[in-house]
């Protein structure tokens, strides 16, 4: 951790304990770490366990009586649906998973790229850093369906010799080239939060510029921004849906294609359990990684 | 902390209350329309007369259609709405009364006892046609093929036209000697999603590689022209008139597939319980007794026969 380094950014600020925010969330008395043992904190729990069971009774029964529940049961929830479309959608959805790992190596290589051109230093850099910059601005701009439909469609009308016509390397390709345009800035978020003082000091011990960045800089901002890079991963593998409209037959494409051959949502909601089975262990899995990384730095720092 | 806890409650018995009165609001005229309510009174008034149509605006027919609308199914010139005919990217006027589709809807329009002028088209597109709750037309006219599944969610009307896919492809790719099913396992098929081509490409012909699957028939050739795709699947009027005006470059209709299983057909789409499926079936028979709709698809789908590509 850096001595006196300047203030983390916003999303960087992840210093509040897990048992902290436990107790914020349940609202218990006198805020802070509220322990549980105390009868004011079983108090909050039980405030908390009733309140939450009313306000969600209130939506339900709300919901189920509604005058259009028993269509939207039939046409949302449908059981016979959900059997029938399920091993499809998840056999779908395994194209899902190959778009978002093949992608997400290549764009932290190409971001990281992307932002180490952007922090280069002096002028004899410039045209460099304009690239960067003008390459994150652009892409950052255009919303993905867009990247991805032109360049999907455009890019082997080319007809080029030895460039793959396949839509999922098209896919890809638009992937990594719009969500490494986010993920640069997350580097370079984390490159900044790094105390100049640092550098200064990897240099005066007799490291090269290139050297400070590589064991000095880059180890300290890379772990500041597992979770923001976890973040546009979420993202990433989200937005491998949005890979459909060029003839992949991905997870939420699957589901599409059963909800225009049967007119029935419930597919929709299969798909929408595939991605969440993913994405929330990952969530859990990176709070736990931080959680560890602070526990261990926070003990070196006693020591 | 305990008058906020009976806050909470008075709102849940609140809320249930009111959420009960529109359950019980709701079900009363579900109600009185499955029993013989306004059926029972017309016993002497004849249901089909126009006057008593149930039609979304009284006195005017709104059909729903896709925009753009695509020969040969909508031709005609000039702009409707949101519509924009150019007949040589093969783009129609649902108004125009050209065009089998259109023809057919003016047609079931007059077997109502309606005039072209009482007749009024809303864009509606393929997915909008079967969302649940109020429609935003009387019916939707846009090739959709009548399946059982589908049959649950909305009300389809007899069929208008009995179709069956084609296969289409570049001119002089190997896939265009095709004559078995077998022939054509080994190539990247595609079709539109919602089609009967796709269904078809699945079902029946089973190819080693998984069917790309479109949004629009734009895409679809965009695919197949850029080599994506070796040959897509339509139905066989709209595989002709994608060659016919060049749609596809280079362009060949490699075959027509046999019907297997229940024949293929379109039907017009309906809210589920809508009892204007009736007035509308009993003109698509007089239609089809007259012969009109014979002659209407003999007049815009001219012989769309190919040479069957067997199973």
């Amino acid at each position: 951790m850096s001595v006196g380094g300047q203030p983390d950014q916003e999303y960087l600020n992840d210093n509040d304990d897990t048992v902290g925010r436990r107790s914020r969330i349940l609202g218990g008395g006198g805020g802070g770490k509220g322990g549980r043992g105390r009868p004011e904190g079983r108090r909050a729990v039980v405030i908390a366990m009733i309140s939450t069971v009313v306000f969600f009774g209130v939506i339900i029964v709300a919901v189920v009586n509604s005058a259009g529940w028993t269509v939207v049961k039939q046409t949302f929830f449908n059981g016979e649906q959900f059997r029938e479309s399920f091993p499809g959608i998840a056999r779908a959805f395994l194209v899902n998973v190959k778009l978002f790992l093949t992608a997400e190596v290549f764009i932290l290589a190409f971001a990281l790229l992307l932002a180490i051109m952007r922090s280069l230093p002096g002028p004899v850099f410039f045209p460099i850093r304009a690239l960067s910059i003008g390459y994150v601005d652009l892409f950052r701009g255009i919303p993905t369906i867009l990247v991805i439909y032109t360049l999907g469609f455009g890019a082997p009308a080319l007809d080029l010799a030895g460039v793959p016509k396949s839509a999922e390397f098209w896919a890809v390709v638009s992937l990594v080239l719009v969500y490494s345009a986010y993920v640069a800035e997350v580097y370079r978020a984390g490159i900044e939060s790094v105390h100049e003082s640092q550098v200064s000091a990897a240099r005066s011990l007799g490291l090269s510029r290139w050297q400070s960045l590589r064991f000095v800089v880059l180890p300290q901002a890379i772990r500041r921004v597992i979770p923001p890079l976890l973040n546009d991963f979420i993202g990433l593998q989200k937005d491998t849906a949005l890979v459909s409209v060029l003839g992949v037959v991905e997870a939420a494409r699957q589901a599409g294609i059963d909800n225009a051959a049967t007119f029935n949502y419930t597919p929709f909601l299969a798909t929408a359990l595939l991605f969440v089975s993913i994405t929330i262990p990952l969530t859990r899995f990176t709070d736990w990684l931080v959680a560890r990384d602070r526990r261990r730095r926070q003990a070196g720092g006693v020591r | 902390m305990r008058k906020f806890l009976i806050g909470l409650m008075a709102l849940a018995v609140v809320g249930v209350a009111c959420s009960n009165d529109d359950g019980a609001g709701a079900s009363g005229p579900t109600g009185s329309t499955g029993s013989t309510g306004p059926t029972g009174s017309t016993a002497s008034v004849d249901p089909c007369a126009p006057e008593s149509l149930n039609l979304l605006t009284s006195g005017t027919l709104t059909i729903g259609t896709d925009n753009p609308a695509f020969q040969p199914w909508f031709g005609g010139t000039g702009t409707y709405g949101p519509w924009k005919a150019k007949p040589d990217s093969g783009t129609g006027n649902p108004a125009s009364g050209e065009g089998f589709e259109s023809a057919v809807a003016y047609a079931i329009a007059d077997q109502l006892g309606l005039t072209a002028d009482q007749v009024t088209w809303v864009p509606i597109t393929f997915t909008e046609s079967f969302k649940p709750g109020d429609k935003g037309f009387d019916f939707d006219l846009n090739e959709i093929s009548y399946s059982p599944d589908r049959a649950q969610a909305v009300d389809f009307s007899e069929s208008y036209y009995d179709v069956s896919p084609a296969l289409v492809a570049i001119k002089g790719t190997p896939i265009t000697d095709a004559t078995t099913f077998a022939d054509l396992k080994g190539y990247k098929l595609g079709a539109q999603i919602g089609t009967t081509g796709y269904s078809y490409i699945v079902n029946n012909i089973q190819p080693d590689a998984q069917p790309a699957v479109f949004d629009k028939s734009v895409d679809v050739i965009q695919a197949l022209s850029n080599g994506q795709i070796d040959g897509y699947l339509t139905d066989a009027p709209t595989a002709y008139v994608n060659v016919l005006i060049g749609q596809v470059k280079n362009g060949v209709v490699v075959g027509q597939v046999p019907a297997i299983g229940d024949q293929e057909y379109f039907g017009l789409v309906f809210g589920k319980g809508n009892p204007l499926v009736g007035c509308v079936n009993q003109a698509i028979e007089a239609l089809k007794s007259d012969g009109t709709l014979d002659s209407l698809e003999a007049k815009w789908l001219k012989d769309v026969t190919f040479p069957e590509i067997q199973q």
